[in-house]
């Protein structure tokens, strides 16, 4: 079924594949938004416990697609796993560095004797929420902005910047989506939080209350950063491949063409901020405690075009502004054809996982979090 | 492909990349085997409805859960490691290695975390029978990552299912079976399990001993002890088997680690198999020392384990890196010479198809084919750069075997005192059973010390040596994460260790037990 495909649609599926997984990573974000929110929206030591609780369940969830997500690129886009990993050394050491602590934190925070006590694992749990998803979003802002590396002969790569990936962060564009998608995921753990947890007592309005308006003030407070990166977007000068010679150079309103060009990506993008709008409105002003599936949705769509974006339509997506000509496309840094066609037939199983992760994901929250469960201190269940 | 050596830099991300491994490999090992004594204990609960294992379970559920956050942790970073420090290696064979880690995360990474957030917090969430399949599924899950990364660990010590791409400079994959069925990946996959269900078993017996010792849980450890030292017992025979497959396979793939292991310089027929001794630390190869200080031998027993045959002749380290005409072995110094060939006609295949000169390309081409066996040779500097160090893998080897023969009989005493009832009297036992627990990490550890360095100086097996694996990087920059990751891991390994012993202390949960049970 796949053996008929010939290499270049090969790559295209690939990166399909990936922008969906990359885009699901940023809804399952939802977790790194919860985890800010816990300073807060959190007044009483029994609200921290329920937000920790319910984000606690998932974030195995947000942190395995993150490592799918590199775990792909390494399979189907080789050479941008090894250009940005090996040269972008500093900014994904960081980003790695907060994945690291948020794994230990919940089930250590609470538990007696844990060394550095519970303070501290809520700091690192801020720090992967703020800095880790900031840096996150510098660095996929760096497939629109270019960044400083030179490939030799044998594709090894040279970075040229001192600061190897963290001048990512000094850039405004990539600063600005980055603080986009911090504000977008505190947005998405509100609305998440008002779907997983039960508010029916009394004790518990005021935090419902808090996180409805979190949900709303938070993506009013990231709407500055998404207006400024999406008129950059339709405005910068962008990465292209010249179709005649193959080589990589500078076009005047790139990703605007890149747009025009794909009504599919526009459309995504358009419909992806209406439904997270739509979301995040619906959580503020009406009782409905399903937003965070408007958000959710609305958000992997934004992604989907954001990656599209980013690849498609002759794009570098990993283009470098120092040499041109070492710039990554999907073409140039994929797996052999070979090896694209057996990853396809392993990815047939992904329907399957996402499939068995939404029935149980159902089955453990068809009823929602409540306060005896979180508060029963003979549990050790409980984070 | 790399003109300036930079090799402080290359040792301080192996010293990385043994020190994250390292670290990952002391938490794993316990979530491989506890995933499925945790589904044993729950198995029971289900099959008998007794109250009592139900608490069983969540006691060592609770251990897990402790083992498993940091296991996680400290996988992402070997996840990113081989594109951050080795991103030569990542790119040159990342069509074939790439594919198990992604296999990985969609076959087994998402099975854990799914399943293990229903079995820690379903228990009053889904149906008996849910929860029970949660539990298994997060043993198989579990597993089905050992698989994936030992079938890439498998590749790199024996590369097959590849072929080298000119244009590229790179390797590409060409069979995916012979990658996933390839006799190194089975015996890895089957042993490194294999042993670490031993790891787990007196896991469970060391906790369990210590209360027996404090005269406390007693009817949870001793029943905890039964299952585990069955378990134990089955693996073990499971590990001594496969752990002799993996040695006659080291044989066949890896001669050179054999060797090392054993510390066999001078190639025998009728080999002996050293049972114990103490390695010449001045011997070098080719040198005329004796390779032992002090040694005790197995006669022939080499000959009769490498080759399953007696009287076989088993290839020394001097064999293999000078040569030996008799047996046909050809010596590192001529490859060296070929792949230096290799290299320079890959270099001028390259400038002429620059230059758009077919012919001498083609050429080129047709002449480096003969050569590109030894490519990889072309990278070291001189013959004896070939052999591994052979102190460190010839403990390590011999410290792991001889525990793994005497955990068996541990097992054994065990089995057969806890079944008697007359476990709790026998002191000594139980702390040599609490003596159990870091032996076996010492085991496990040993093993992938075995296989790891004795794999040296290549990171592929005779394609790529670690060298060129690298990325391009300063030594200060490996060195500043190195000792970063040193520290995080260090205090979040003391955080473990302490809430772990903390959990132990305080012990399963056994209030409002009904009567009859208790
Ligand atoms: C509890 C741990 C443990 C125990 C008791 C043993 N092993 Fe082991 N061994 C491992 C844990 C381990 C391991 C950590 O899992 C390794 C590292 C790589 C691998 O695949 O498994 C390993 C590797 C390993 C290798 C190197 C394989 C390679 O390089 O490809 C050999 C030859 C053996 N083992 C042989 C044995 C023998 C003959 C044993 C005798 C009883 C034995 N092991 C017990
Ligand atoms: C260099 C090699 C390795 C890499 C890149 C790697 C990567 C990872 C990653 C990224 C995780 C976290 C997964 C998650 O999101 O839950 C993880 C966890 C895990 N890995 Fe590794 N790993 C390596 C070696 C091994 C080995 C040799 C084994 C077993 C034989 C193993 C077995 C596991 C298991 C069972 C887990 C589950 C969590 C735990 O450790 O308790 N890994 N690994
Ligand atoms: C988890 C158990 C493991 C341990 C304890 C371990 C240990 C080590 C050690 C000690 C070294 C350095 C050898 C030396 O330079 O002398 C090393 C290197 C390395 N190992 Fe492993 N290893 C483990 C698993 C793996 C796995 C599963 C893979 C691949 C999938 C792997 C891939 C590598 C690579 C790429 C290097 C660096 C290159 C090299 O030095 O050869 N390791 N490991």
């Amino acid at each position: 079924m796949f053996g008929k495909l010939d290499l270049m649609q090969l790559q295209q599926l690939w990166w399909i594949i990936v922008s969906i997984v990359g885009s699901l990573f940023l809804f399952l974000t939802f977790v790194q938004g919860g985890q800010t929110l816990l300073s807060s929206a959190a007044r009483t030591d029994l609200e921290k416990s329920m937000i920790i609780n319910s984000i606690g369940r998932k974030w195995e969830l947000t942190f395995t697609t993150l490592v799918l997500f590199g775990g792909a690129l390494f399979a189907a886009f080789p050479l941008f796993y090894a250009t940005s990993f090996g040269g972008a050394y500093w900014v994904w050491i960081a980003i790695l560095f907060t994945f690291v602590v948020q794994a230990v934190s919940f089930e250590y925070r609470k538990k007696p004797n844990n060394l550095l006590g519970p303070r501290t694992y809520e700091i690192f749990l801020f720090l992967n929420g703020s800095v880790g998803i900031l840096l996150i979003g510098a660095a996929v802002g760096t497939f629109f902005t270019g960044s400083s590396f030179q490939l030799d002969d044998y594709n090894l790569v040279m970075w040229q910047h001192p600061l190897r990936g963290l001048e990512a962060a000094f850039n405004l564009f990539n600063v600005a989506l980055g603080l986009f998608l911090v504000f977008l995921a505190r947005s998405l753990g509100a609305m998440y939080l008002i779907n997983n947890i039960d508010f029916r007592l009394d004790l518990m309005r005021n935090l419902e209350k808090r996180l409805r308006r979190a949900a709303f003030n938070n993506l009013i407070a990231g709407l500055p950063f998404l207006l400024f990166v999406l008129f950059k977007l339709v405005t910068m000068e962008g990465f292209t491949i010249d179709p005649d010679t193959g080589g990589v150079i500078m076009e005047a309103g790139k990703y605007l063409h890149n747009l025009l060009a794909m009504p599919l990506a526009l459309g995504l993008l358009l419909i992806g901020l209406v439904l997270v709008v739509l979301g995040v409105l619906s959580c503020r002003y009406s009782r409905t405690n399903r937003s965070i599936w408007f958000g959710g949705l609305g958000t992997v769509l934004v992604g989907l075009a954001i990656f599209f974006t980013a690849g498609f339509n002759n794009t570098p997506f990993y283009p470098s502004s120092f040499d041109l000509n070492s710039s990554l496309s999907i073409y140039n840094a994929s797996s052999s054809r070979y090896t694209l066609t057996a990853m396809s037939y392993i990815a047939l199983a992904v329907p399957f996982v996402l499939a068995y992760i939404a029935y149980f994901w159902h089955l453990m929250d068809r009823e929602k979090l409540s306060t005896g469960e979180v508060s029963d201190f003979t549990s050790k269940e409980i984070y | 492909m790399i003109d300036q050596l930079n090799l402080t830099m290359v040792n301080w991300a192996r010293a990385q990349f043994a020190m994250t491994a390292m670290y990952h490999w002391l938490f794993v090992p316990l979530t491989l085997g506890l995933s499925f004594l945790l589904a044993f204990f729950e198995t029971l609960y289900v099959k008998t409805g007794k109250e009592e294992w139900k608490r069983i379970t969540k006691f060592w559920m609770l251990l897990f859960a402790i083992n498993f956050a940091i296991g996680v942790a400290t996988g992402i970073i070997l996840e990113f490691e081989f594109g951050t420090n080795w991103s030569n290696y990542s790119w040159m064979v990342g069509d074939i290695f790439g594919a198990p880690l992604a296999a990985e995360g969609i076959f087994a990474f998402f099975l854990e975390a799914s399943f293990f957030a229903v079995m820690f917090f379903g228990w009053e969430r889904v149906s008996k029978k849910t929860h029970l399949f949660s539990t298994w599924m997060v043993a198989i899950g579990t597993n089905l990552s050992a698989l994936w990364i030992l079938v890439a660990n498998g590749w790199m010590q024996y590369p097959v299912g590849m072929n080298f791409n000119p244009d590229k400079a790179r390797f590409e994959m060409v069979n995916f079976w012979e990658v996933l069925f390839s006799p190194v990946a089975i015996s890895k996959f089957t042993h490194a399990t294999s042993s670490s269900f031993q790891l787990a078993s007196l896991f469970v017996i060391g906790v369990s001993a210590w209360f027996l010792l404090k005269k406390r849980h007693r009817d949870m450890a001793k029943k905890s002890i039964i299952v585990a030292s069955v378990f134990g017992l089955l693996s073990s025979a499971f590990v001594i088997f496969t752990g002799d497959e993996a040695a006659y396979t080291n044989a066949r793939v890896q001669p050179m680690k054999l060797a090392a292991f054993e510390g066999l310089y001078d190639g025998e027929t009728n080999a002996g198999l050293v049972a114990a001794g103490i390695v010449n630390p001045q011997k070098k190869p080719g040198d005329d020392q004796a390779p032992f200080l002090f040694e005790v031998k197995v006669p022939g027993l080499l000959s009769l384990l490498a080759n399953r045959e007696p009287g076989s002749f088993v290839p020394g380290i001097n064999d293999l890196v000078y040569g030996n005409r008799e047996h046909n072995i050809m010596g590192v110094a001529e490859k060296i010479e070929k792949g230096k060939i290799a290299i320079e006609l890959l270099r001028q295949y390259k400038d002429a198809k620059k230059e758009n000169d077919m012919e001498r390309a083609d050429s080129a081409l047709a002449n480096f084919n003969k050569y590109k066996d030894y490519m990889g040779f072309g990278y070291l500097n001189s013959p004896e750069e070939a052999a591994p160090p052979v102190g460190l893998t010839f403990y390590s080897f011999h410290i792991m075997v001889i525990l793994g023969t005497l955990f068996p009989l541990l097992f054994l005493l065990f089995l057969l005192f806890a079944s008697k009832d007359t476990i709790s009297g026998k002191t000594w036992l139980l702390r040599l059973g609490i003596l159990g627990v870091p032996l076996a990490y010492i085991a496990s550890q040993a093993g992938w010390i075995v296989a790891e360095v004795g794999r040296q100086p290549w990171t592929i097996q005779n394609l790529l040596p670690v060298s060129v694996a690298r990325s391009n990087l300063t030594a200060g920059t490996v060195q500043t994460t190195f000792f970063l990751f040193l520290a995080l891991f260090t205090i979040l390994l003391i955080a473990e260790i302490r809430i772990m012993l903390k959990q132990i202390q305080i012990g399963p949960d056994f209030s409002g037990m009904p009567d009859n049970e208790i």
